[in-house]
């Protein structure tokens, strides 16, 4: 690290002193020492800004929790019709808003499960295998279990969101998504 | 020559002399086995004007006061050692743009496009920065690179004057990298570009590119 009165090694192409030259010269000098050295006030100001940020992160989180709560619960929405999957096929839906993808798979005559499309990893959409009972993201091989969305291999460490669903006169409601897993 | 050396690099220069160089390739050779340059060769051996004559100078890395390879550099990649060496672009910031490779008026930096880096000359620095030879330096048999202090060239080389200030067009360049010139007739700096404006042996500069450029050019201003 230089010291205070170390002369700056480069010249610039003007031929002019240091201290005559423009800042952005002092910001980005070409001498490797001056490259390396960081001030105390530059490392006092990176460590205010970087703290000033986590903070501001977590009103943020605190703000996106409560406009949810605020939103309420997603409307009432009829997504298929009960024959109109055979066991094992799957539907795509948007649900609770277009543009957020979620898929409906037929388990057995009485069980339909449906989930939010993105892997919890990466955001992946996956794919249902519900001979093989699991949710694939081929992204990462990460793996769901389909009868409740839980990871069970691969790098995902949460659950699918769930879609709560509701079977009225032949017809497949979703009816909000699962508590507890959103 | 060579051997131990105290590892005071500072005092420490790098000397070209043109006149001496017999064009033996082996600083081409050595340079390509020095640590710091991953097995590729930073040297060049210009040719003045191979089909009549077997005149040729090395070029090594001039290290530049003002480095203009740096200057252009839009990452910041290429910086200068305290000891005045310019280094090559450091990975983790070299973009591979090639504006230091057009920019120098040696030509010195080379791209790597393979590993996205530009590599240049660094003078070796594993080696010279703890007081060892250049690998040119080291294998030269003529002493045309020549690595050492003031007093041993002046021994050395009586009849001649390292100069370090050149010209580059509008552009005025210092270096700490000397060329040796003969004692009786010491210019003030050496013109890079001088020799696009003398014929070649047998040969006549019919269209002059260069200058019709720049004359137009003084017309705008």
């Amino acid at each position: 690290m230089p010291e205070e009165d170390s002369e700056v090694l480069s010249v610039a192409p003007d031929g002019r002193p240091s201290q005559d030259q423009p800042a952005w010269r002092r910001d980005f000098p070409l001498d490797w020492p001056e490259d390396q050295y960081r001030s105390r006030r530059e490392f006092v100001s990176f460590l205010m800004l970087t703290s000033a940020a986590f903070v501001t992160g977590q009103f943020w989180i605190v703000l996106i929790q409560s406009w949810r709560k605020a939103a309420g619960k997603p409307q009432v929405k009829e997504i298929a019709s009960a024959n109109e999957l055979a066991v094992g096929q799957a539907k795509l839906f948007e649900y609770p808003r277009p543009g957020n993808q979620c898929i409906l798979v037929r388990l057995s005559d009485t069980d339909f499960v449906a989930y939010g499309q993105k892997c919890t990893h990466l955001s992946c959409p996956v794919l249902p295998r519900p001979d093989l009972g699991g949710m694939h993201c081929p992204c990462h091989e990460g793996w769901f279990d389909i009868r409740n969305g839980e990871p069970v291999a691969g790098p995902p460490r949460r659950p699918l969101p769930r879609v709560g669903l509701e079977l009225r006169d032949g017809k497949v409601f979703a009816n909000g998504y699962v508590e507890g897993v959103i | 020559m060579g051997g131990d050396r105290m590892p005071v690099t500072q005092n420490l220069y790098f000397y070209i002399d043109p006149s001496r160089c017999i064009g033996c390739n082996a600083c081409v050779q050595a340079c390509t086995e020095c640590d710091t340059h991953k097995g590729y060769s930073m040297i060049q051996l210009d040719y003045i004007d191979r089909a009549n004559s077997t005149q040729t100078i090395p070029v090594v890395c001039m290290h530049c006061d003002s480095p203009t390879c740096a200057e252009v550099c839009p990452a910041h990649a290429i910086k200068r050692t305290s000891d005045g060496v310019v280094q090559s672009a450091r990975k983790p910031r070299c973009i591979a743009c090639n504006n230091c490779v057009l920019a120098c008026p040696f030509g010195i930096p080379k791209m790597n496009t393979r590993m996205e880096l530009m590599m240049k000359c660094d003078q070796c620095y594993d080696r010279t920065s703890v007081g060892k030879l250049p690998m040119c330096a080291s294998v030269c048999p003529s002493q045309a690179l020549f690595f050492g202090t003031e007093d041993e060239i002046t021994r050395l080389r009586p009849n001649s004057t390292p100069i370090n200030a050149f010209q580059f067009g509008a552009q005025k360049i210092t270096t700490r990298t000397r060329m040796l010139v003969p004692k009786n007739n010491v210019p003030e700096q050496l013109d890079v570009l001088s020799a696009m404006y003398q014929p070649t042996i047998g040969n006549v500069i019919e269209e002059d590119l260069l200058l019709d450029t720049a004359m137009s050019e003084d017309s705008y201003a």
